[in-house]
């Protein structure tokens, strides 16, 4: 199978450079092909143990294709959702070299993010991470206003400061390897794992403290967080998407790589202490922005904030079935605020404003995406039959096998409270009378595809996860040293 | 693995003296009141750094860091401060006024912030084949002076030679600590650095396109 993981490497890439050249019909059709193509091959490398290509440097474990299930999912989903989302240039020049751009922006940020769970070692994870920020701020950028610019400076600048601290964690841990392997080596995987045991105790803490620092800014972990709800309410609504279900995971995949070989070290009271404290900060921090929010996209970037905080609790519980939990909701999460994104793009066509004082009657006025963003929403509150529920009940039932189950309560009540700010404001925008005007209709067939094919997923995630998946989860879950 | 040769104690007087100008010279980012004077002193930090790789390279006969070395003048010394000093042509390039603190705060902060870095890490007892283990906590030092250079100045330039001189500090570590990681990485690393600041320039012109200035006071819009 190592063919799929150069597949993988190249089309999306190859398929950028077109963009930046074919008319936009050409683009679409092609960005479809390739998420799909890769979200395809992503699956059938799922049984594999592990496949490796090019001597190695390219290799995918359970714990990877976890992650590039989740990227190639949303890439997928969200090149369905692009289709109808980009208007037709029609004759405007501008408008079609905009809608270039955005195909090859698309494109380019999928494959990034596509190359940061398959390249082997924390060196090259490490540029692919910094690859999906240079060009993921572009992307912030695109629409060329004064708030895109802000928040594509911010986002930039935050990150990249971020990324900095994480480089500084990889030669850090590369020190660590150096007392193994002496002076010059390669810092792949199953190496490092492999003489973990033998690095000094205080350079690991050391280096992941800083992992933790430097791609928790990027996952979004409060107190470094504040590029996040600026960056994913001013994208595109296709990028917003990307940016919340796939980079954040992406980032929290980084963490895990460095916690697998910190855990072989020094066992795991340590790093599970660190991600407790992160998690909690962010959890009940965005639990309680979620309640005083005025913009949809804002409102779901807390709530991605939320979820991260979820995730880093998720990690801190020692019981195996909270990190099974973990890596589902990594891809339940993925779909539903994928989802919930594609329905805050089909409000803000409508309504034409993210202003949540200003959307009213959002079920009556879109018949199909309206209800579809409700249900993505009780989704992301992790009501059944959703995949979340399924995650977070995994996690919660992990924390109460934990010797501190007092930090299950404090998940619960931050879920509760998240669940309180997002169901408001939902109900305020979709659930009141439209006012008078409004036409009911939808604006796009494929903006509904693409919100039926994630609610599908994370129904499925909820009511029966395909045996071959929960295999996966296990084994990566094992790969993280949680072993039953 | 490299054999050790023993570390000379002029070689270790004179490396640290090289990685303590590479401290000083991010204090004098810190007040340095126009854009052209920033980049300048970015690129007089970048060459420092790059002898530093020149002398790792001849002492340890690590023949792949003078690759390393030649390519960092290249690109740090001549082609980033060049990009951004061709981005900014015809920008109103004074930066007086940015400082959030006057100079003598800033400096003060940056010392305490500085002895901070320089301490903690050095409890972590490092044992450096390749340069005198101070010049690690000095990396350090510098690194977070970096954050300081983002935080204190409020203004496009400086916020963007911060984050490339913090990758000249972590580019320091790496000398101290990880002296043979493989070249093919460290091209990377650089190709990113490069990709970034194309990033940063791009958004920088940006910026000043719109509001004609390369303050950041106006970035205050999205809030909450």
């Amino acid at each position: 199978m190592g063919w799929a993981l150069l597949v993988i490497m190249t089309a999306p890439f190859a398929v950028s450079v077109v963009c930046y050249f074919a008319p936009v019909q050409i683009c679409r059709g092609l960005t479809l092909a390739s998420g799909v193509l890769t979200f395809v091959l992503a699956v059938l490398l799922v049984p594999a143990k592990t496949t490796t290509a090019l001597s190695g440097w390219l290799r995918v474990d359970a714990l990877s294709i976890v992650f590039l299930i989740a990227v190639a999912f949303l890439y997928a989903v969200t090149a369905v959702f692009a289709i109808g989302y980009v208007l037709p240039a029609g004759g405007n020049g501008s408008a079609a070299r905009y809608n270039r751009r955005f195909f090859a922006g698309l494109n380019l940020f999928a494959w990034s993010m596509a190359m940061a769970p398959l390249v082997n070692g924390l060196a090259l994870l490490w540029v692919a991470i910094e690859v999906t920020t240079v060009v993921s701020a572009l992307l912030v950028a695109i629409d060329d206003t004064d708030s895109a610019t802000e928040a594509a400076w911010k986002y930039l600048l935050i990150a990249s400061m971020g990324l900095g601290i994480a480089l500084f964690a990889t030669i850090v841990m590369y020190y660590a390897g150096s007392s193994v392997f002496g002076g010059s080596y390669e810092l792949f995987y199953p190496k490092l794992l492999g003489v973990a045991g033998h690095f000094a105790p205080e350079v690991v803490r050391f280096s992941f403290v800083l992992a933790v620092l430097g791609y928790g800014t990027k996952m979004g972990l409060v107190p470094v967080h504040t590029w996040l709800p600026d960056a994913h309410s001013e994208a595109p609504t296709p990028i917003s998407a990307m940016l919340s279900g796939s980079l954040l995971a992406v980032s929290f995949y980084a963490i895990l790589r460095f916690y697998q070989v910190t855990v072989r070290a020094i066992g795991s009271t340590f790093p599970r202490n660190v991600l407790l404290a992160f998690g909690v900060a962010s959890l009940v921090l965005a639990a309680l922005y979620l309640a005083r929010q005025r913009d949809l996209k804002r409102l779901f970037a807390y709530s991605s904030i939320e979820h991260m905080g979820v995730l880093a609790i998720g990690m801190s519980f020692s019981a195996p079935i909270a990190v099974v939990g973990v890596l589902l909701h990594v891809l339940a999460h993925a779909a539903a605020k994928g989802t919930a994104f594609f329905g805050a793009g089909s409000v803000l066509r409508k309504f034409g404003t993210k202003d949540m004082s200003r959307i009213r009657g959002g079920i009556g006025a879109l018949p199909w995406s309206g209800p579809m963003l409700v249900l993505a929403v009780l989704g992301l509150c992790a009501m059944p039959p959703f995949g979340i529920f399924r995650s977070e009940f995994l996690i919660v039932s992990g924390g109460l096998a934990d010797p501190r189950d007092v930090v299950a309560a404090v998940l619960i009540v931050g879920v509760t409270l998240a669940m309180l700010g997002l169901s408001w404001f939902t109900s305020q925008t979709m659930l009141t009378p439209s006012p008078e005007g409004v036409v009911r209709g939808e604006t796009s067939v494929w903006i509904v595809v693409s919100m039926v094919i994630g609610l599908a997923a994370l129904t499925l995630l909820g009511v029966h996860p395909p045996g071959q998946l929960s295999d996966l989860l296990h084994r990566a879950a094992g790969e993280l040293g949680a072993r039953p | 693995m490299v054999v050790v040769p023993p570390v000379p104690s002029s070689f270790s007087g004179g490396t640290e003296a090289i990685a303590l100008v590479v401290l000083l010279t991010e204090f004098a980012m810190l007040r340095a009141p126009t854009a052209r004077s920033q980049i300048r002193l970015y690129a007089f930090q970048s060459l420092a750094v790059s002898a530093l790789a020149v002398f790792v390279a001849a002492t340890q006969h690590i023949d792949e860091l003078y690759v390393l070395a030649a390519l960092s003048f290249v690109l740090k010394v001549v082609v980033v401060p060049g990009i951004v000093l061709r981005l900014l042509r015809g920008t109103r390039a004074d930066l007086a006024g940015s400082n959030r603190f006057g100079v003598a705060t800033m400096v003060l902060v940056a010392i305490g912030i500085s002895v901070f870095g320089f301490f903690v890490v050095g409890n972590l007892s490092v044992h450096s084949h390749s340069l005198p283990a101070p010049a690690f906590g000095l990396a350090t030092a510098v690194i977070l002076v970096a954050f300081l250079l983002v935080i204190l100045r409020s203004d496009v330039v400086s916020q963007a030679v911060g984050f490339f001189s913090l990758e000249n500090g972590v580019s320091m570590a790496s000398l101290v600590i990880a002296a043979g990681i493989p070249l093919i990485v460290e091209v990377a690393f650089l190709f990113d650095l490069m990709v970034a600041v194309v990033v940063f320039g791009v958004l920088m012109r940006v910026h000043h396109g719109r509001g004609r200035t390369l303050s950041t006071e106006a970035l205050d819009r999205l809030r909450g």
